[in-house]
Protein backbone atom coordinates (compact mmCIF):
# COMPACT_ATOMS: atom_id res chain seq x y z
CA UNK A 1 0.00 0.00 0.00
CA UNK A 2 1.41 3.39 -0.93
CA UNK A 3 1.97 6.03 1.70
CA UNK A 4 -0.68 8.17 0.01
CA UNK A 5 -3.18 5.30 0.05
CA UNK A 6 -2.49 4.66 3.71
CA UNK A 7 -3.05 8.29 4.59
CA UNK A 8 -6.28 8.42 2.58
CA UNK A 9 -7.51 5.35 4.44
CA UNK A 10 -6.59 7.03 7.69
CA UNK A 11 -8.55 10.10 6.59
CA UNK A 12 -11.51 7.86 5.92
CA UNK A 13 -11.24 6.59 9.51
CA UNK A 14 -12.20 10.07 10.71
CA UNK A 15 -15.08 10.32 8.23
CA UNK A 16 -16.44 6.94 9.32
CA UNK A 17 -15.94 7.67 13.01
CA UNK A 18 -17.75 11.00 12.77
CA UNK A 19 -20.57 9.38 10.81
CA UNK A 20 -20.91 6.73 13.53
CA UNK A 21 -20.94 9.42 16.19
CA UNK A 22 -23.64 11.34 14.30
CA UNK A 23 -25.73 8.15 14.21
CA UNK A 24 -25.28 7.53 17.94
CA UNK A 25 -26.06 11.14 18.81
CA UNK A 26 -29.06 11.27 16.46
CA UNK A 27 -31.25 12.86 19.10
CA UNK A 28 -28.82 15.72 19.50
CA UNK A 29 -28.48 16.05 15.73
CA UNK A 30 -32.26 16.27 15.38
CA UNK A 31 -32.43 18.86 18.16
CA UNK A 32 -29.68 20.89 16.53
CA UNK A 33 -31.48 20.78 13.18
CA UNK A 34 -34.65 22.09 14.85
CA UNK A 35 -32.56 24.84 16.49
CA UNK A 36 -30.98 25.81 13.16
CA UNK A 37 -34.37 25.71 11.40
CA UNK A 38 -36.01 27.85 14.06
CA UNK A 39 -33.17 30.35 13.89
CA UNK A 40 -33.30 30.59 10.11
CA UNK A 41 -37.10 30.95 10.14
CA UNK A 42 -37.02 33.66 12.83
CA UNK A 43 -34.51 35.74 10.91
CA UNK A 44 -36.25 35.30 7.58
CA UNK A 45 -39.60 36.34 9.12
CA UNK A 46 -38.10 39.79 9.68
CA UNK A 47 -38.03 40.15 5.90
CA UNK A 48 -41.63 38.97 5.64
CA UNK A 49 -42.71 41.57 8.18
CA UNK A 50 -41.07 44.23 6.04
CA UNK A 51 -43.00 42.92 3.03
CA UNK A 52 -39.85 42.89 0.94
CA UNK A 53 -39.39 39.68 -1.11
CA UNK A 54 -35.75 40.51 -1.86
CA UNK A 55 -35.06 41.03 1.85
CA UNK A 56 -36.73 37.69 2.61
CA UNK A 57 -34.41 35.93 0.18
CA UNK A 58 -31.37 37.83 1.36
CA UNK A 59 -32.03 37.00 5.02
CA UNK A 60 -32.87 33.41 4.20
CA UNK A 61 -29.62 32.97 2.32
CA UNK A 62 -27.72 34.62 5.16
CA UNK A 63 -29.31 32.34 7.75
CA UNK A 64 -28.97 29.14 5.75
CA UNK A 65 -25.47 29.63 4.52
CA UNK A 66 -24.22 30.92 7.79
CA UNK A 67 -25.54 27.69 9.26
CA UNK A 68 -23.57 25.75 6.64
CA UNK A 69 -20.36 27.65 7.27
CA UNK A 70 -20.85 27.38 11.04
CA UNK A 71 -21.27 23.63 10.78
CA UNK A 72 -18.13 23.23 8.67
CA UNK A 73 -16.15 25.57 10.84
CA UNK A 74 -17.25 24.18 14.18
CA UNK A 75 -16.79 20.54 13.13
CA UNK A 76 -13.17 21.22 12.26
CA UNK A 77 -12.54 23.57 15.13
CA UNK A 78 -14.01 21.07 17.58
CA UNK A 79 -11.95 18.17 16.24
CA UNK A 80 -9.65 18.50 19.21
CA UNK A 81 -12.23 19.60 21.79
CA UNK A 82 -14.36 16.56 21.03
CA UNK A 83 -11.47 14.14 21.44
CA UNK A 84 -10.32 15.84 24.59
CA UNK A 85 -13.79 15.52 26.05
CA UNK A 86 -13.98 11.82 25.16
CA UNK A 87 -10.43 11.26 26.40
CA UNK A 88 -9.21 9.82 23.10
CA UNK A 89 -6.95 12.69 22.09
CA UNK A 90 -3.71 11.03 23.19
CA UNK A 91 -4.60 7.83 21.33
CA UNK A 92 -5.29 9.70 18.12
CA UNK A 93 -2.14 11.78 18.50
CA UNK A 94 0.06 8.72 19.02
CA UNK A 95 -1.36 6.90 15.98
CA UNK A 96 0.90 6.88 12.91
CA UNK A 97 -1.27 9.32 10.99
CA UNK A 98 -0.22 12.66 9.57
CA UNK A 99 -2.10 15.61 10.96
CA UNK A 100 -3.12 16.65 7.44
CA UNK A 101 -4.87 13.29 7.03
CA UNK A 102 -6.69 13.76 10.32
CA UNK A 103 -7.79 17.27 9.44
CA UNK A 104 -8.71 16.25 5.88
CA UNK A 105 -10.96 13.48 7.19
CA UNK A 106 -12.67 15.74 9.70
CA UNK A 107 -13.11 18.39 7.01
CA UNK A 108 -14.62 16.05 4.43
CA UNK A 109 -17.18 14.84 6.91
CA UNK A 110 -17.94 18.38 8.03
CA UNK A 111 -18.65 19.46 4.45
CA UNK A 112 -20.88 16.44 3.78
CA UNK A 113 -22.76 16.97 7.02
CA UNK A 114 -23.09 20.70 6.34
CA UNK A 115 -24.47 20.12 2.83
CA UNK A 116 -27.14 17.70 4.07
CA UNK A 117 -28.12 20.02 6.90
CA UNK A 118 -28.26 23.03 4.56
CA UNK A 119 -30.34 21.19 1.97
CA UNK A 120 -32.92 20.28 4.61
CA UNK A 121 -33.16 23.83 5.94
CA UNK A 122 -33.31 25.32 2.45
CA UNK A 123 -36.13 22.97 1.45
CA UNK A 124 -38.14 23.78 4.59
CA UNK A 125 -37.71 27.54 4.21
CA UNK A 126 -38.56 27.56 0.52
CA UNK A 127 -41.74 25.62 1.32
CA UNK A 128 -42.58 27.77 4.36
CA UNK A 129 -42.30 31.07 2.52
CA UNK A 130 -43.50 29.76 -0.83
CA UNK A 131 -40.41 31.18 -2.50
CA UNK A 132 -39.90 31.06 -6.22
CA UNK A 133 -36.35 30.07 -7.04
CA UNK A 134 -37.01 29.25 -10.68
CA UNK A 135 -34.66 32.05 -11.79
CA UNK A 136 -31.93 31.12 -9.35
CA UNK A 137 -28.58 29.91 -10.60
CA UNK A 138 -27.77 27.03 -8.26
CA UNK A 139 -24.46 26.37 -9.97
CA UNK A 140 -23.22 29.79 -8.92
CA UNK A 141 -24.25 29.11 -5.32
CA UNK A 142 -22.62 25.68 -5.38
CA UNK A 143 -19.33 26.97 -6.78
CA UNK A 144 -19.08 29.75 -4.21
CA UNK A 145 -19.90 27.32 -1.40
CA UNK A 146 -17.39 24.76 -2.60
CA UNK A 147 -14.52 27.19 -3.11
CA UNK A 148 -15.39 29.16 0.01
CA UNK A 149 -15.49 26.02 2.14
CA UNK A 150 -11.80 25.50 1.40
CA UNK A 151 -10.83 28.77 3.02
CA UNK A 152 -13.07 28.00 5.98
CA UNK A 153 -11.24 24.72 6.34
CA UNK A 154 -7.99 26.65 6.79
CA UNK A 155 -9.53 28.97 9.35
CA UNK A 156 -11.08 25.98 11.08
CA UNK A 157 -7.67 24.32 11.38
CA UNK A 158 -6.31 27.43 13.03
CA UNK A 159 -9.32 27.54 15.35
CA UNK A 160 -8.76 23.87 16.24
CA UNK A 161 -5.52 24.98 17.83
CA UNK A 162 -7.40 26.80 20.59
CA UNK A 163 -8.71 23.68 22.36
CA UNK A 164 -5.24 22.21 21.95
CA UNK A 165 -3.60 25.11 23.75
CA UNK A 166 -6.33 26.06 26.20
CA UNK A 167 -7.48 22.82 27.73
CA UNK A 168 -10.57 24.02 29.54
CA UNK A 169 -11.70 27.10 27.62
CA UNK A 170 -10.39 26.53 24.12
CA UNK A 171 -13.66 25.24 22.69
CA UNK A 172 -15.50 28.35 23.86
CA UNK A 173 -12.82 30.55 22.33
CA UNK A 174 -13.61 29.16 18.87
CA UNK A 175 -17.13 30.60 19.25
CA UNK A 176 -15.61 34.05 19.70
CA UNK A 177 -13.77 33.70 16.40
CA UNK A 178 -16.95 32.48 14.73
CA UNK A 179 -18.99 35.41 16.05
CA UNK A 180 -16.38 37.88 14.79
CA UNK A 181 -16.69 36.37 11.31
CA UNK A 182 -20.47 36.70 11.63
CA UNK A 183 -20.12 40.36 12.57
CA UNK A 184 -17.94 41.50 9.68
CA UNK A 185 -19.06 39.24 6.83
CA UNK A 186 -22.42 40.76 5.93
CA UNK A 187 -24.43 37.69 6.83
CA UNK A 188 -27.65 39.58 7.56
CA UNK A 189 -26.81 43.04 6.27
CA UNK A 190 -24.66 44.65 3.65
CA UNK A 191 -21.02 45.17 4.60
CA UNK A 192 -21.38 48.73 3.27
CA UNK A 193 -23.19 49.73 6.48
CA UNK A 194 -20.18 48.73 8.59
CA UNK A 195 -17.65 51.33 9.78
CA UNK A 196 -14.72 51.69 7.39
CA UNK A 197 -12.32 49.74 9.58
CA UNK A 198 -14.75 46.85 9.79
CA UNK A 199 -15.16 46.89 6.02
CA UNK A 200 -11.42 46.35 5.77
CA UNK A 201 -11.77 43.31 8.02
CA UNK A 202 -14.69 42.08 5.89
CA UNK A 203 -12.37 41.83 2.90
CA UNK A 204 -10.35 39.20 4.75
CA UNK A 205 -13.36 37.05 5.62
CA UNK A 206 -14.18 34.33 3.09
CA UNK A 207 -17.80 34.45 4.27
CA UNK A 208 -18.16 37.92 2.74
CA UNK A 209 -17.41 36.62 -0.75
CA UNK A 210 -19.34 33.38 -0.31
CA UNK A 211 -22.53 35.10 0.79
CA UNK A 212 -22.24 37.75 -1.89
CA UNK A 213 -21.76 35.13 -4.58
CA UNK A 214 -24.56 32.88 -3.31
CA UNK A 215 -26.97 35.82 -3.12
CA UNK A 216 -26.16 36.94 -6.62
CA UNK A 217 -26.64 33.41 -7.85
CA UNK A 218 -29.87 32.62 -6.05
CA UNK A 219 -31.56 36.04 -6.02
CA UNK A 220 -30.33 37.60 -9.26
CA UNK A 221 -29.66 34.40 -11.20
CA UNK A 222 -26.18 35.62 -12.09
CA UNK A 223 -24.18 32.89 -13.83
CA UNK A 224 -20.91 31.91 -12.26
CA UNK A 225 -19.05 32.91 -15.43
CA UNK A 226 -19.93 36.53 -14.68
CA UNK A 227 -18.54 36.29 -11.16
CA UNK A 228 -15.09 34.88 -11.83
CA UNK A 229 -13.55 38.07 -10.48
CA UNK A 230 -15.29 37.39 -7.14
CA UNK A 231 -14.02 33.84 -6.91
CA UNK A 232 -10.32 34.54 -7.03
CA UNK A 233 -10.19 36.11 -3.54
CA UNK A 234 -11.66 32.85 -2.23
CA UNK A 235 -9.09 30.82 -4.12
CA UNK A 236 -6.28 32.99 -2.81
CA UNK A 237 -7.60 32.64 0.74
CA UNK A 238 -7.81 28.85 0.35
CA UNK A 239 -4.27 28.69 -0.97
CA UNK A 240 -3.04 30.80 1.93
CA UNK A 241 -5.26 29.58 4.79
CA UNK A 242 -5.01 25.80 4.34
CA UNK A 243 -1.21 25.52 4.44
CA UNK A 244 -1.18 28.17 7.14
CA UNK A 245 -3.74 26.16 9.13
CA UNK A 246 -1.67 22.99 8.82
CA UNK A 247 1.48 24.87 9.83
CA UNK A 248 -0.16 26.58 12.80
CA UNK A 249 -1.65 23.28 13.94
CA UNK A 250 1.75 21.63 13.72
CA UNK A 251 3.35 24.35 15.81
CA UNK A 252 0.55 24.11 18.36
CA UNK A 253 0.91 20.35 18.57
CA UNK A 254 4.61 20.73 19.21
CA UNK A 255 3.88 23.29 21.94
CA UNK A 256 1.24 21.00 23.48
CA UNK A 257 3.74 18.16 23.55
CA UNK A 258 6.35 20.35 25.18
CA UNK A 259 3.99 21.62 27.87
CA UNK A 260 1.98 18.45 28.43
CA UNK A 261 -1.34 19.79 27.18
CA UNK A 262 -2.34 16.69 25.26
CA UNK A 263 -3.05 15.00 28.53
CA UNK A 264 -6.70 14.63 29.31
CA UNK A 265 -8.02 17.02 31.91
CA UNK A 266 -11.45 16.57 33.44
CA UNK B 1 -13.22 -16.23 33.83
CA UNK B 2 -9.65 -17.29 33.63
CA UNK B 3 -7.75 -17.40 30.40
CA UNK B 4 -6.38 -20.61 28.96
CA UNK B 5 -2.74 -20.18 28.22
CA UNK B 6 -1.45 -21.59 24.99
CA UNK B 7 2.16 -22.57 24.68
CA UNK B 8 3.36 -21.21 21.36
CA UNK B 9 3.16 -17.90 19.53
CA UNK B 10 0.43 -18.79 17.07
CA UNK B 11 -2.75 -17.01 18.07
CA UNK B 12 -1.82 -13.38 18.13
CA UNK B 13 -0.38 -11.60 15.16
CA UNK B 14 3.37 -11.10 15.32
CA UNK B 15 4.57 -7.66 16.24
CA UNK B 16 5.52 -5.09 13.65
CA UNK B 17 9.29 -4.92 13.44
CA UNK B 18 11.41 -1.76 13.32
CA UNK B 19 12.52 -2.49 9.77
CA UNK B 20 8.94 -2.84 8.66
CA UNK B 21 7.97 0.33 10.48
CA UNK B 22 10.73 2.24 8.77
CA UNK B 23 9.73 0.81 5.39
CA UNK B 24 6.11 1.67 6.02
CA UNK B 25 7.20 5.21 6.77
CA UNK B 26 9.53 5.62 3.82
CA UNK B 27 8.43 3.32 1.07
CA UNK B 28 5.54 1.68 -0.68
CA UNK B 29 5.53 -1.64 1.20
CA UNK B 30 3.09 -2.76 3.81
CA UNK B 31 4.26 -2.90 7.39
CA UNK B 32 4.91 -6.61 7.51
CA UNK B 33 7.00 -8.66 9.90
CA UNK B 34 10.69 -8.87 9.12
CA UNK B 35 13.81 -10.25 10.73
CA UNK B 36 14.60 -9.28 14.28
CA UNK B 37 17.14 -6.63 14.99
CA UNK B 38 19.82 -6.91 17.66
CA UNK B 39 19.13 -3.49 19.10
CA UNK B 40 17.59 -3.04 22.54
CA UNK B 41 13.81 -2.77 22.36
CA UNK B 42 13.88 0.41 24.42
CA UNK B 43 16.78 2.63 25.33
CA UNK B 44 16.16 5.60 27.59
CA UNK B 45 19.26 7.67 27.93
CA UNK B 46 19.54 10.48 30.53
CA UNK B 47 16.01 11.69 29.89
CA UNK B 48 14.66 14.73 31.70
CA UNK B 49 11.26 16.37 31.48
CA UNK B 50 10.19 19.48 33.36
CA UNK B 51 6.76 21.11 33.53
CA UNK B 52 5.78 24.65 34.34
CA UNK B 53 2.93 24.25 36.83
CA UNK B 54 2.08 27.89 37.49
CA UNK B 55 3.24 31.38 36.69
CA UNK B 56 4.68 31.95 40.14
CA UNK B 57 5.72 28.42 40.96
CA UNK B 58 9.00 26.68 40.35
CA UNK B 59 8.99 24.21 37.47
CA UNK B 60 8.51 20.60 38.49
CA UNK B 61 10.99 18.02 37.27
CA UNK B 62 8.71 15.10 36.42
CA UNK B 63 11.42 12.87 34.97
CA UNK B 64 14.96 13.49 36.13
CA UNK B 65 17.94 12.06 34.26
CA UNK B 66 16.40 8.62 33.79
CA UNK B 67 18.41 5.94 32.03
CA UNK B 68 16.90 2.52 31.34
CA UNK B 69 17.33 -0.26 28.83
CA UNK B 70 14.93 -3.07 27.94
CA UNK B 71 15.87 -5.99 25.75
CA UNK B 72 13.49 -7.47 23.22
CA UNK B 73 10.82 -9.68 24.75
CA UNK B 74 11.39 -8.39 28.26
CA UNK B 75 8.88 -6.93 30.67
CA UNK B 76 10.10 -3.85 32.49
CA UNK B 77 8.07 -2.86 35.52
CA UNK B 78 8.16 0.74 36.68
CA UNK B 79 7.08 1.21 40.27
CA UNK B 80 6.38 4.55 41.82
CA UNK B 81 3.89 6.53 43.86
CA UNK B 82 1.31 8.77 42.18
CA UNK B 83 3.10 11.75 40.71
CA UNK B 84 6.42 9.92 40.72
CA UNK B 85 6.94 10.33 36.97
CA UNK B 86 5.78 6.95 35.66
CA UNK B 87 3.09 8.21 33.32
CA UNK B 88 5.25 11.08 32.13
CA UNK B 89 7.93 8.57 31.18
CA UNK B 90 5.34 6.50 29.30
CA UNK B 91 4.13 9.63 27.49
CA UNK B 92 7.69 10.50 26.52
CA UNK B 93 8.13 7.02 25.03
CA UNK B 94 4.71 7.35 23.33
CA UNK B 95 5.75 10.55 21.49
CA UNK B 96 3.06 12.46 23.40
CA UNK B 97 5.62 14.68 25.09
CA UNK B 98 8.85 16.17 23.85
CA UNK B 99 12.07 15.59 25.76
CA UNK B 100 13.84 18.45 27.51
CA UNK B 101 17.07 16.48 27.59
CA UNK B 102 18.30 13.00 26.75
CA UNK B 103 17.27 10.52 24.14
CA UNK B 104 14.78 7.67 23.77
CA UNK B 105 15.21 4.99 21.13
CA UNK B 106 12.92 2.14 20.23
CA UNK B 107 14.89 -0.49 18.32
CA UNK B 108 17.31 2.24 17.37
CA UNK B 109 14.61 4.64 16.18
CA UNK B 110 14.65 8.01 17.87
CA UNK B 111 11.22 8.95 19.26
CA UNK B 112 11.57 12.55 18.10
CA UNK B 113 13.50 12.22 14.85
CA UNK B 114 11.75 9.04 13.65
CA UNK B 115 8.40 9.81 15.22
CA UNK B 116 6.13 8.21 12.62
CA UNK B 117 8.19 5.01 12.41
CA UNK B 118 8.19 4.79 16.21
CA UNK B 119 4.43 5.23 16.28
CA UNK B 120 4.06 2.14 14.11
CA UNK B 121 5.97 0.08 16.66
CA UNK B 122 4.21 1.09 19.84
CA UNK B 123 0.83 1.13 21.45
CA UNK B 124 -0.37 1.98 24.88
CA UNK B 125 -2.99 1.04 27.42
CA UNK B 126 -3.60 3.56 30.17
CA UNK B 127 -5.52 3.31 33.43
CA UNK B 128 -8.34 5.27 31.85
CA UNK B 129 -9.92 3.26 29.03
CA UNK B 130 -10.39 6.21 26.70
CA UNK B 131 -12.94 5.56 23.98
CA UNK B 132 -15.82 7.17 22.19
CA UNK B 133 -18.20 5.75 24.74
CA UNK B 134 -21.33 6.12 22.63
CA UNK B 135 -19.76 3.97 19.95
CA UNK B 136 -19.60 0.20 20.19
CA UNK B 137 -16.36 -1.66 20.83
CA UNK B 138 -16.42 -2.77 17.18
CA UNK B 139 -16.73 0.80 15.93
CA UNK B 140 -13.98 2.01 18.24
CA UNK B 141 -11.69 -0.84 17.28
CA UNK B 142 -12.27 -0.44 13.55
CA UNK B 143 -11.51 3.27 13.89
CA UNK B 144 -8.27 2.53 15.73
CA UNK B 145 -7.34 -0.20 13.25
CA UNK B 146 -7.86 2.08 10.26
CA UNK B 147 -5.46 4.60 11.78
CA UNK B 148 -2.81 1.87 11.72
CA UNK B 149 -3.68 0.76 8.19
CA UNK B 150 -5.44 -2.44 9.24
CA UNK B 151 -8.49 -3.53 7.25
CA UNK B 152 -11.75 -3.54 9.26
CA UNK B 153 -12.45 -7.21 8.52
CA UNK B 154 -9.02 -8.19 9.84
CA UNK B 155 -9.46 -5.91 12.84
CA UNK B 156 -12.80 -7.39 13.73
CA UNK B 157 -11.51 -10.93 13.49
CA UNK B 158 -8.52 -10.14 15.68
CA UNK B 159 -10.68 -8.24 18.16
CA UNK B 160 -13.10 -11.13 18.48
CA UNK B 161 -10.20 -13.50 19.14
CA UNK B 162 -8.46 -11.30 21.68
CA UNK B 163 -11.63 -10.35 23.51
CA UNK B 164 -12.80 -13.95 23.64
CA UNK B 165 -9.60 -14.77 25.47
CA UNK B 166 -10.32 -11.95 27.86
CA UNK B 167 -13.81 -13.25 28.51
CA UNK B 168 -15.86 -10.91 26.30
CA UNK B 169 -18.22 -12.56 23.84
CA UNK B 170 -18.59 -11.37 20.25
CA UNK B 171 -22.23 -10.48 20.95
CA UNK B 172 -21.03 -7.60 23.14
CA UNK B 173 -19.04 -6.01 20.33
CA UNK B 174 -21.89 -4.07 18.78
CA UNK B 175 -23.44 -2.45 21.85
CA UNK B 176 -22.31 1.00 23.05
CA UNK B 177 -19.19 0.89 25.16
CA UNK B 178 -20.84 3.00 27.82
CA UNK B 179 -22.96 -0.04 28.68
CA UNK B 180 -19.88 -2.03 29.61
CA UNK B 181 -18.30 -2.26 33.03
CA UNK B 182 -14.99 -0.54 33.72
CA UNK B 183 -13.21 -3.90 33.62
CA UNK B 184 -14.72 -4.81 30.26
CA UNK B 185 -13.81 -1.42 28.83
CA UNK B 186 -10.23 -1.96 29.94
CA UNK B 187 -10.18 -5.31 28.17
CA UNK B 188 -11.38 -3.59 24.98
CA UNK B 189 -8.55 -1.08 25.48
CA UNK B 190 -6.10 -3.96 25.62
CA UNK B 191 -7.60 -5.41 22.44
CA UNK B 192 -7.22 -2.02 20.76
CA UNK B 193 -3.55 -1.91 21.62
CA UNK B 194 -2.90 -5.50 20.51
CA UNK B 195 -4.76 -5.12 17.21
CA UNK B 196 -1.83 -3.14 15.90
CA UNK B 197 0.66 -5.84 16.90
CA UNK B 198 2.95 -3.43 18.74
CA UNK B 199 6.58 -4.37 19.13
CA UNK B 200 6.68 -2.28 22.27
CA UNK B 201 3.55 -2.33 24.41
CA UNK B 202 3.22 0.37 27.04
CA UNK B 203 0.90 -0.59 29.87
CA UNK B 204 0.33 2.40 32.12
CA UNK B 205 -1.37 1.05 35.24
CA UNK B 206 -3.63 -1.21 33.16
CA UNK B 207 -5.21 -2.88 36.20
CA UNK B 208 -5.76 0.19 38.36
CA UNK B 209 -9.37 0.39 39.49
CA UNK B 210 -10.33 -3.03 38.20
CA UNK B 211 -12.22 -5.57 40.25
CA UNK B 212 -10.15 -8.61 41.33
CA UNK B 213 -11.58 -10.85 38.63
CA UNK B 214 -10.87 -8.41 35.80
CA UNK B 215 -7.46 -7.70 37.29
CA UNK B 216 -6.59 -11.37 37.25
CA UNK B 217 -7.84 -11.74 33.67
CA UNK B 218 -5.67 -8.85 32.52
CA UNK B 219 -2.62 -10.07 34.42
CA UNK B 220 -3.01 -13.57 33.02
CA UNK B 221 -3.35 -12.13 29.55
CA UNK B 222 -0.14 -10.15 29.96
CA UNK B 223 1.60 -13.38 30.98
CA UNK B 224 0.17 -15.02 27.91
CA UNK B 225 1.41 -12.17 25.75
CA UNK B 226 4.91 -12.73 26.99
CA UNK B 227 4.84 -16.34 25.88
CA UNK B 228 2.87 -16.00 22.65
CA UNK B 229 3.54 -12.57 21.23
CA UNK B 230 6.80 -11.10 20.06
CA UNK B 231 6.42 -7.93 22.11
CA UNK B 232 8.40 -6.08 24.70
CA UNK B 233 6.33 -4.64 27.53
CA UNK B 234 6.78 -1.66 29.80
CA UNK B 235 4.37 -1.88 32.71
CA UNK B 236 3.77 0.81 35.30
CA UNK B 237 1.94 -0.32 38.38
CA UNK B 238 1.18 0.32 42.03
CA UNK B 239 0.61 -3.33 42.64
CA UNK B 240 3.68 -5.07 44.08
CA UNK B 241 2.27 -8.54 43.55
CA UNK B 242 1.55 -7.68 39.95
CA UNK B 243 5.08 -6.39 39.45
CA UNK B 244 6.54 -9.46 41.10
CA UNK B 245 4.44 -11.81 39.03
CA UNK B 246 4.80 -10.19 35.62
CA UNK B 247 8.07 -8.29 35.38
CA UNK B 248 11.55 -9.53 34.51
CA UNK B 249 13.13 -6.30 35.58
CA UNK B 250 12.00 -3.46 37.83
CA UNK B 251 12.85 0.21 38.09
CA UNK B 252 11.67 2.20 41.09
CA UNK B 253 10.92 5.81 40.26
CA UNK B 254 10.78 8.40 43.02
CA UNK B 255 10.27 12.09 42.27
CA UNK B 256 11.24 11.41 38.69
CA UNK B 257 14.50 9.61 39.45
CA UNK B 258 15.34 5.93 39.21
CA UNK B 259 16.32 5.05 42.77
CA UNK B 260 16.67 1.30 42.32
CA UNK B 261 16.79 -1.14 39.46
CA UNK B 262 17.12 -4.90 39.06
CA UNK B 263 15.19 -8.13 38.82
CA UNK B 264 12.53 -8.61 41.50
CA UNK B 265 14.68 -11.34 43.05
CA UNK B 266 17.79 -9.13 43.09
CA UNK B 267 15.97 -6.22 44.69
CA UNK B 268 14.37 -8.38 47.35
CA UNK B 269 17.69 -10.07 48.09
CA UNK B 270 19.36 -6.67 48.49
CA UNK B 271 16.99 -5.45 51.18
CA UNK B 272 17.01 -8.81 52.91
CA UNK B 273 20.77 -9.33 52.89
CA UNK B 274 21.99 -5.78 53.36
CA UNK B 275 19.28 -4.38 55.62
CA UNK B 276 17.67 -7.40 57.19
CA UNK B 277 14.26 -6.39 55.83
CA UNK B 278 11.59 -8.88 54.78
CA UNK B 279 12.25 -10.03 51.20
CA UNK B 280 9.22 -8.34 49.67
CA UNK B 281 8.82 -5.65 47.03
CA UNK B 282 6.97 -3.58 49.61
CA UNK B 283 10.16 -3.53 51.68
CA UNK B 284 12.17 -2.72 48.57
CA UNK B 285 9.95 0.22 47.77
CA UNK B 286 9.96 1.53 51.36
CA UNK B 287 13.72 1.18 51.54
CA UNK B 288 14.56 3.03 48.37
CA UNK B 289 11.90 5.73 48.48
CA UNK B 290 11.32 6.16 52.19
CA UNK B 291 7.58 6.00 51.65
CA UNK B 292 4.69 3.66 50.96
CA UNK B 293 3.31 3.17 47.46
CA UNK B 294 0.04 4.64 48.68
CA UNK B 295 1.68 8.00 49.38
CA UNK B 296 1.03 10.60 46.70
CA UNK B 297 3.58 13.03 45.43
CA UNK B 298 2.44 16.40 44.12
CA UNK B 299 1.73 15.73 40.47
CA UNK B 300 3.30 17.79 37.75
CA UNK B 301 0.18 19.13 36.06
CA UNK B 302 1.00 21.71 33.45
CA UNK B 303 -0.35 25.20 33.84
CA UNK B 304 -3.57 25.63 31.89
CA UNK B 305 -4.72 28.71 30.06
Amino acid sequence: MSAMGRELKASYAFVERNFNLTKRYWGWEAAFLVYALAGALSITLIGKEQGDPRLILSLMIGAIFWNYLSVVFSFIAETIAWERWEGTLEYTMMAPVRRTSQLLGSTLYAILYGLVSTAVILAVLVAFFGLDLSHADFLTAAVFMAVGSLSFVGIGMMAAVLPLLYVERGAQMTFVLQSLLLLVSGVYYSVEILPDWMQVLARFSPATYILDGVRRGLIDGTPVTSLVGDIWPLLVMAVVFIPLGVRVFGLAERYAKRTGKLKRVG
Amino acid sequence: MSIILEPRRTELAPAVTPDAARRAECGPDDASPAVASGLPALRIDHVTKTFVVGRHKRPVVAVDDVTLRVERGGILGILGANGGGKSTLIRLISTLLTLDAGRIEIFGLDVERDEMAVKRLINRVSADAAFFKKLSPAENLVYAARLYGIAPSVARGEAVRILARLGIAETRLDRPLEQMSRGMQQKVAIARALLTSPTLLLLDEPTTGLDPRSKLDVQTFIEELRSTHDATIVLTTHDMDEADRLCDHLAILDRGRVVAEGTPAELKARVANELGMPPTLQSVFMTFTGRSLDDDVEEAEPDDD
